[in-house]
């Protein structure tokens, strides 16, 4: 269980255009091969400096590798980083703001208190 | 010693860049209201004639992680680069580059240090659009150093807002006893209530209008007491889940002053959230 792991996901995804549209294609094995390649890289340190111990549980893994992005709100991963990386991936195939509007409907039987996001 | 000539607290809207520079069918209808606003706010900045600019924001993930969080850090750099790729793409914000004020980087890094802010510090800061945003609205022609201050709204646990008033009367004591005849105008962004990322973005209007109406009246009125006794880090919760970004707004009525009018207010009701420009000038505003 780590909220940071599914943070440094959408964090490192969603900065690299190449890897937005890889996990939008191709989600599932776009999510092995990140777990694999870039899960334990330390941001500022070069790969001979990775960490070894990060990795998903099945619920994670499974919510990633399913786009199924009510489920990463409900884990307590930072609703901005997830939802700045899904407009990326799915705002073009809807109509001005619908799929933003889509999102709030998928998350409307959340309610306060909010899943926790602090680290 | 420097002279602050105004202080400037303001949302920071992505969408204005695009919504004012679109034409034709892509033009919203809302856009030439808000650019007319804009532009009446701008002239508050103008008017001060600033040599310098202080810049308090919020990076929203961009270059600072959780692998590595300051809560609060100034840059000093001679230069930064600003707008990141994601918001490009979301935004359609173009890329600038901004000249930095290292001295007084220095000195508010020195002297924030010893009045009791660990504040961190960038040598190579790259600004996202929560100072961006500002430029682009009151000072396009992108034409004076800048010294950007960040604070954390964003990844908890964050400092309480009592601790962004705080760092407020600071930053001002800082820019007033600093040695130069340089005019500084301090600016800083935040939300009101905002949902970023939940069941409540996206809606007709802000998500909580009542915490609006209140919001704006504690900063229009400076009323930091009113405001202190109601905003917790657990009450933002309720307006909004980004509303933490209203602390920004309490740094700023720190800079202002306890019971200090704003000389200048303004909002405007859009989609999303509600927009709201605040000006003071703590000497009158003459341009003298």
């Amino acid at each position: 269980m780590s909220k940071y792991l599914l943070n440094k996901f959408l964090f490192t995804v969603d900065r690299d255009p190449e890897l937005v549209e890889r996990y939008r294609e191709e989600p599932r094995a776009t999510v092995e091969m990140w777990e694999a390649e870039y899960a334990n890289r330390i941001l500022g340190c070069h790969t001979g400096e990775s960490s070894t111990w990060l990795r998903f549980d099945d619920v994670e893994r499974e919510a990633l590798a399913a786009h199924d992005y009510p489920k990463l709100f409900e884990l307590g991963a930072h609703p901005f980083l997830t939802l700045t990386l899904f407009i990326a991936m799915f705002e073009r195939d809807h109509p001005p703001l619908g799929f933003q509007k889509e999102y709030a409907r998928r998350l409307s039987h959340m309610s306060l208190p909010y899943p926790d996001i602090a680290t | 010693m420097a002279e602050l000539v105004a202080v400037i607290a303001s949302t920071h809207h992505p969408f204005y860049h695009r919504a004012s520079t679109s034409t034709g069918e892509d033009r919203p209808p809302f856009a030439d209201e808000w650019v007319r606003k804009v532009e009446a706010f701008r002239e508050t900045l103008t008017r001060a004639r600033p040599d310098v600019l202080v810049m308090v924001g919020s990076d929203h993930f961009h270059q600072l992680w959780l692998d590595n969080m300051p809560q609060f850090l100034v840059g000093k750099a001679p230069f930064y680069d600003a707008n990141f790729y994601n918001e490009e793409r979301e935004f359609g914000l173009p890329r600038m580059v901004f000249t930095g004020q290292e001295d007084l980087s220095a000195y508010i890094l020195r002297e924030g240090l010893d009045a009791g802010f660990d504040l961190a510090f960038s040598n190579e800061l790259r600004i996202d659009h929560s100072i961006t945003c500002p430029i682009i609205t009151l000072r396009p022609q992108n034409d004076l150093p800048i010294v950007p201050v960040y604070t954390n709204i964003f990844a908890p646990p964050l400092p309480r807002p009592k601790r962004f008033v705080q760092l407020g009367r600071t930053i001002r004591d800082l820019v007033e006893s600093w040695p130069s005849d340089q005019r500084v105008a301090v600016i800083g962004t935040g939300h009101l209530s905002l949902e970023l990322g939940g069941p409540r973005q996206f809606g007709p209007h802000g998500p909580d209008p009542e915490f609006d109406r209140k919001a704006v009246e504690w900063i229009s009125t400076g009323d930091l007491e009113g405001c202190l006794s109601e905003v917790t880090l657990d009450s933002l919760w309720e307006p909004g889940n980004a509303t933490h970004g209203f602390m920004d707004f309490m740094l700023m009525m720190g800079v202002a002053g306890e019971g200090k009018k704003a000389d200048y207010v303004d909002t405007y009701d859009l989609f999303h959230t509600m927009e709201a420009y605040f000006t003071w000038y703590p000497n009158g505003g003459d341009g003298s």
